[in-house]
């Protein structure tokens, strides 16, 4: 595509400082702070209810908090309105203006800015052209389909040229591959564009693959920020470790701490992972290690390994995953699979260890 | 001794065609059953009486009479060149039209207050329908009681603020009555028109406001240009309703004005009481009443065809 108005414009910073939201006696968004710098692609992801919306809504102004603040490019927002704010926002349910053909919705925008005829129309032409709609201006909205629509609710966002776009997912309408053809599309557009997006979504694949950094919230409270890959690597808590990917959560006591390493008496086995820090001796933890970071030794393995029985095996093209119990734990495991490579069977007993630097202790709440 | 039919045929499958088919199985003749009730009461009290109108408009019956004889047109020739049967259509078609444009804005501006959030808002809604629950007959009492030649709060009220110099004869003069007739009507539909088109707000997600709202349309504009055009099907159907029962209403000017002064408030409804059941010329009577039935039917039509076509929602 050639020349764009809609040009790369530098992304605004989103500071959410201690904001509060309660709707009765429900903290919707209960005590987040949050950093998103300028023209980043940061990711809001957690369970159903959880207020990923409300704080969505909370940084475009449509709710009032009941504590905290919200900065954009550092200046606090307090009550400016929905549209006096740099932000634009792609609505759950993309709220298109059904008696409004696509051109109609698009340019609503620029016509409430009282914009010369010219430009509404070269504007909206080029955001139509953005999002890939040429050609279906003069449609209905009953009359596209729901990808056409999505593309129409972000055309219709883009075209006001904010500096942070807030998505709610905006996707979770569309079937799959749909789905994760758009997933490409946005983040290329973001990063042509260069304005921060702030998106939302349940599906923590979809914010592993397209995001800068991923905020996971749980029932009101954002628990971890950071990196798709310090996210999955390092989980803080028990329910970033399970929502992320999939999580082995080995309840044990804590022995000894050393140089990062922890210690822990799990059954009849010592195991060992990297400490969050506030571990001392004795007291309870949980290790979170990753299914396909688990080695399965038919006898033998490090001194404290494990002993598990092959309960159940899968095959699912690339990957084996047993399921094994033993020493009161219940494990699933994922090995790659290599043709040819010797099988466990269901029945096996085998050992099961892990380098300790690829499990973490998330601590037991 | 017979063994039942399933033992013999320990192999058979099909089970179902052995249990005795009951009326709930029959789908066809339970559905008429369902629906019989229903085609009665329709039959009965609407059709019949409509039929009889209809043969009536075309006879020379009168009351007190058991002769009836067919005279083709002729109860029609006679009206239509009647002033009063003019007044009275022209009075049906303004009474009706001004009291409806006037629930519309009324109806639509109470919707757009109740939705808001505020203290006591169970109670004003509450309060708002009283008058679609009231009778009409009780109610219309109450008004004469508002616009009495001498007690009339209204006329108090006007007084006290200053808005009026002289006593109003509200039944006594012909615009004055004609005001009272329209007040009436609007105080009538007005709680039904507003909860049909509050039910019709709320069937419109908020975010489409919001749209709107960060798309920096202000209020009359959010109004003109998004909330009212996806409000139109209803508000459509809440006038289409306020049209029939405002058109066809005997009791309002019955009970203020019974037509007067000097036949000025006549509607078709009261003239046709008047000949048909005063004057005792049933046949004319049902004449004057049958003349609104062709522009109804063309106004229903209408009205639920805009209905169908524009959809809430996207
Ligand atoms: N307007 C409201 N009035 C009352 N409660 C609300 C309102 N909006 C949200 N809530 C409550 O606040 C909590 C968070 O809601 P929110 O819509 O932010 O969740 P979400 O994370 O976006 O969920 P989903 O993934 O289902 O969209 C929920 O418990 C919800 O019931
Ligand atoms: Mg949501």
């Amino acid at each position: 595509m050639s020349e764009h108005s809609v040009t790369r414009g530098h992304g605004a910073d989103v500071e959410v400082r201690a904001v509060t939201k309660r709707f009765g006696p429900v903290a919707a968004v209960d005590d987040v702070s949050l950093t998103v710098r300028g023209g980043e692609f940061f990711s809001l992801l957690g369970p159903s209810g959880c207020g990923k919306t409300t704080t969505l809504r909370v940084i475009g102004g449509f709710e009032r908090t009941d504590a905290g603040e919200v900065f954009i490019d550092g200046r606090p927002m307090g009550q400016t309105p929905p549209n006096r704010r740099p932000t634009n926002i792609v609505f759950q349910r993309l709220a298109l203006f059904p008696h409004y053909t696509v051109y109609d919705n698009v340019a609503f925008g620029l016509r409430m800015q009282r914009l010369p005829d010219a430009e509404v129309r070269r504007r909206t032409r080029d955001a139509l052209d953005l999002v890939q709609l040429p050609g279906l201006e003069n449609r209905r909205i009953s009359q596209l389909s729901g990808g056409q629509q999505q593309r129409v609710a972000l055309a219709r966002a883009l075209v006001n040229e904010p500096r942070v776009l807030l998505l709610d997912e905006p996707l979770s309408a569309l079937d799959l591959k749909l789905r994760l053809q758009m997933q490409e599309e946005l983040k290329r557009l973001q990063h042509r564009l260069g304005t921060t997006f702030i998106y939302v979504t349940h599906d923590q694949g979809e914010a592993l693959a397209m995001s800068d950094r991923v905020g996971v919230m749980n029932a009101g409270r954002l628990l971890q920020v950071g990196a798709p890959m310090e996210i999955y690597e390092r989980p803080t808590n028990r329910f970033v470790a399970n929502f992320i990917g999939d999580a082995n959560l080995i309840d044990g006591i804590a022995g000894g701490v050393e140089r990062g390493r922890v210690t822990v008496r799990v059954g009849g086995g010592v195991v060992g992972a990297r400490a969050r820090g506030d571990e001392h001796a004795g007291a309870p933890v949980t290790v979170c290690v990753r299914p396909e970071r688990l080695r399965l030794h038919a006898s033998g393995g490090p001194p404290g390994a494990l002993r598990a029985r092959i309960e159940d095996r899968a095959f699912s093209g690339y990957v084996i995953k047993y399921r094994l119990a033993g020493d009161g734990l219940r494990l699933h495991a994922a090995v790659p699979y290599v043709g040819g490579a010797p099988l466990f069977e269901v029945g096996d007993e085998v050992t099961v260890a892990w380098d300790p630097d690829q499990a973490v202790s998330v601590g037991r709440e | 001794m017979a063994l039942p039919r399933e033992a013999r045929r320990p192999f058979s499958t099909s089970v179902a065609p052995l249990r005795r088919r009951t009326l709930a199985d029959r789908e066809d003749w339970l559905g008429r059953l369902m629906l019989a009730p229903a085609l009665v009461y329709v039959v009965a009290l609407v059709g019949v009486p409509f039929a009889l109108a209809l043969a009536l408009a075309f006879s020379s019956a009168r009351s007190g009479s058991l002769e009836f004889s067919w005279v083709g047109l002729r109860n029609f020739w006679t009206i239509l060149p009647d002033p009063q049967f003019h007044r009275a259509l022209w009075n049906t078609l303004r009474f009706t039209l001004v009291s409806q444009a006037l629930v519309i804005v009324l109806a639509v501006t109470a919707a757009h207050v109740l939705s808001a959030a505020f203290v006591g808002r169970r109670l004003v809604r509450f309060l708002l329908l009283l008058p679609w629950a009231a009778p009409v007959a009780l109610a219309a009492i109450g008004w004469t009681w508002i616009f009495d030649s001498t007690f009339s709060v209204i006329n108090w009220t006007m007084l006290w603020l200053g808005l009026t110099k002289r006593w109003l004869y509200w039944f006594g003069e012909p615009q004055l009555a004609t005001a009272a007739i329209i007040i009436v009507h609007v105080w009538r539909m007005f709680p039904f028109a507003t909860v049909i088109t509050l039910a019709g707000m709320s069937a419109i997600p908020q975010e489409i406001s919001e749209a709107a709202v960060i798309d920096g349309a202000g209020f009359w504009r959010r109004f003109f240009q998004v909330n009212l055009p996806l409000l139109l099907p209803i508000i459509t159907v809440a006038v289409l309703f306020g049209v029939v029962f405002t058109s066809t209403d005997l009791s309002v000017v019955y009970l203020l004005t019974r037509g007067g002064p000097y036949n000025s408030t006549h509607v078709l409804s009261s003239l046709a009481f008047q000949r048909g059941i005063f004057g005792g010329d049933l046949g004319q009577g049902a004449a004057v009443a049958l003349f609104l039935l062709p522009v109804l039917v063309v106004v229903a039509i209408l009205m639920l065809r805009t209905a169908r076509r524009a959809e809430v929602g996207a």
